[in-house]
């Protein structure tokens, strides 16, 4: 293989991080509440934006941003949590896309109100320049981002999986009554995985943000990609998603390469409705 | 008797009425667009309303409508009208194609599906230099004869879409009392109890689907005709989506007059707020959009006409002598 496809498939892996871990916070309020958050991709492109703003008061990079993203985020999520999905869960189907759509909306315009439609970046260094390993050129905000992303999702599967919170989460995933007996609240809970998943969005928005470019409408292509990562690993699996994130970061770094950058979009979105087609389950996943 | 049938009366005669009395072509533009977008925002009730599932891309068939009439005209020299047809099958078969493997699965999938669509094919006109890629396609610039449907006036176009709004809610009628109504009703309250009383769920959510993809569709076609023009933002944009979706969920989702209130309410709203506000609106009225379509789910999912019959219901109830049963298909 030549050195520019390993180098291409490299930053295929570590975009796809990214998108595990703003994919798994998706994945998780699903599996706990069974509601989709057509807002995802906007939280994910408000974390950019108040990575952007940290950086013009304070000329901080990501060190500072990252976190701060993630703290205003979570708080959103808890927010959003109690104003809008506690009640919409109890509603139709109509209500609980609608809610969330809504949001969507209200987001994506407020930044596009607020910031204006322009495409607006961070400083190219902000995190230090590029540099040569074993002969790949690689960007050092991508590995910072690819590897940082990685380390937080394992972290959040290791959260939900051995420590007694994340037993409680799955307990009121499993049944919610139930684990009200057990003395657990469901509406705690609930809250938490929200502010887990929307803090996970900040941190990837932050993150992405040192080398994406920053545009209110971002939202809805990475919402749409953490569609795919999510029915491609299995609805409610971390892992899945990390894997299928991988995967999709990869696919659209080759289709970008080999086919050209415009198509790379049309690859993703094709691979979502195939997989619909032949395997609705995911990867992974149970049904 | 007499008496039920005078509101309605009333009504249909303003309704026939409006452009002669506001006969300025502000006025008649607003008008013709008011019933423009009733016709997709009822096409949309057929499947998100009464079947229950949410379609956030139905701009897709809306797009298919205007390029098949744009592309009669551009490429073959033919009235747009001969497009309609084609821009109905293709929207069915889209629809087949969306619907066949989502409308098995939880609600979300197809909701998913049609968003992932929607933008699929936005990206792939883009780069389609046969349909104009980024610059569209152009109708006839004089018209030729009145079957290329292009006038200056807004006043034929208002009894055009007039007409077509009413055989799309005479269909939505008819299907609604029909067989395939019943079907829908009882899917979108349990669909596990309407499959085990052998209702064909998927089957009929299917149908419902392509039905609404056809008749959204040929507002497409007219939207096109209309404005002489289609481009990948005009056609085939997420606001479209947007704006055929809150109309139909503020008037009332599953409710036969619902997008049409719906309609009546908004396109006014944006038109002024676009008037007030220049360039500045269009981002505004979209906030304000996201903020209404998140009140109503939260506080009133059923959308003003049901608040209006609930109160109604009261109001009624309180002489003994007529009460009035709740709306039974308030969710």
């Amino acid at each position: 293989m030549s050195t520019i496809l390993v180098q291409v498939i490299v930053g295929g892996l570590l975009l796809g991080a990214v998108y595990a871990l703003f994919s798994s916070g998706l994945t998780l309020v699903w599996g706990m509440m069974n509601i989709v958050n057509f807002a995802h991709g906007d939280f994910v492109m408000l974390g950019m934006y108040v990575a952007f703003v940290v950086y013009s008061l304070f000329g901080a990079g990501p060190l500072l941003g990252a976190p701060i993203a993630a703290l205003v985020l979570a708080t959103l999520g808890i927010i959003v949590y109690f104003g809008l999905i506690r009640e919409i869960m109890k509603g139709p189907m109509l209500a609980q896309i609608l809610g969330t759509f809504g949001l969507a909306l209200l987001l994506r315009y407020s930044a596009f109100w607020w910031f204006g439609a322009n495409f607006l970046t961070l400083p190219e260094n902000i995190v230090g320049g590029t540099f040569d390993i074993l002969g790949l050129r690689i960007q050092a905000s991508r590995l910072l981002a690819g590897g940082v992303a990685l380390l937080v999702t394992l972290g959040l599967h290791l959260l939900l999986t051995r420590t007694s919170l994340g037993s409680k989460m799955l307990a009121v995933a499993e049944d919610s009554t139930a684990a009200q007996l057990m003395g657990i609240r469901p509406d705690s809970m609930q809250a938490v995985a929200w502010a887990i998943a929307a803090g996970a969005t900040g941190l990837a928005g932050a993150l992405i943000a040192t080398f994406f470019y920053i545009v209110p409408t971002v939202g809805e292509t990475l919402g749409i990609v953490a569609f795919v990562t999510v029915s491609l690993g299995g609805f409610g699996s971390v892992p899945g998603a990390l894997m299928a994130g991988l995967l999709i970061g990869v696919i659209e770094s080759l289709s970008a390469y080999l086919i050209g950058a415009v198509y790379k979009d049309i690859v993703v979105y094709s691979l979502f409705l195939g997989f619909l087609w032949f395997r609705p389950q995911g990867l992974m996943g149970k049904t | 008797m007499i008496r039920r049938l005078l509101w309605p009366s009333v009504v249909l005669a303003l309704v026939l009425a409006y452009p002669l009395l506001f006969s300025t072509p502000f006025q008649q533009r607003l008008g013709a667009l008011v019933l423009l977008y009733a016709i997709a925002a009822s096409a949309w009730n057929i499947v998100g309303g009464y079947a229950g599932q949410v379609s956030v891309g139905h701009v897709v068939f809306f797009g298919c409508g205007a390029y098949a009439a744009m592309s009669a005209y551009a490429h073959f020299g033919l009235s747009p009208l001969v497009g309609i047809p084609m821009g109905i099958l293709l929207s069915a078969g889209i629809a087949a194609v969306i619907g066949v493997p989502t409308l098995r699965l939880s609600g979300h999938y197809f909701s998913m599906a049609t968003i992932a669509v929607a933008e699929l094919a936005r990206l792939i006109v883009t780069n389609t230099n046969y349909l104009g890629a980024a610059v569209g396609l152009s109708g006839p610039t004089v018209p030729r004869n009145v079957f290329d449907l292009s006038f200056i006036s807004a006043l034929p176009y208002y009894y055009l879409f007039l007409t077509v709004l009413a055989l799309t809610l005479g269909i939505t009628w008819w299907m609604a009392n029909s067989r395939m109504g019943f079907y829908l009703r009882a899917i979108r309250d349990s669909e596990r109890a309407a499959r085990s009383l052998g209702a064909p769920a998927s089957r009929t959510k299917l149908y419902a689907f392509m039905l609404s993809a056809g008749l959204t569709s040929v507002a497409g076609a007219l939207y096109a005709m209309m404005f002489g023009f289609v481009d990948p933002e005009s056609g085939l944009g997420i606001l479209i989506s947007v704006k055929i979706l809150i109309m139909a969920a503020l008037g009332g989702a599953g409710l036969l007059f619902g997008p049409l209130v719906g309609a009546a309410i908004l396109v006014p709203l944006e038109e002024i707020s676009n008037n007030l506000l220049g360039g500045k609106g269009a981002g505004l009225t979209f906030v304000l959009y996201g903020a209404i379509i998140v009140l109503i789910a939260r506080f009133q999912p059923g959308g003003i006409l049901t608040l209006i019959k609930r109160l109604w219901a009261k109001r009624r109830k309180m002489p003994a002598h007529a009460v009035a049963p709740e709306p039974s298909h308030a969710p």
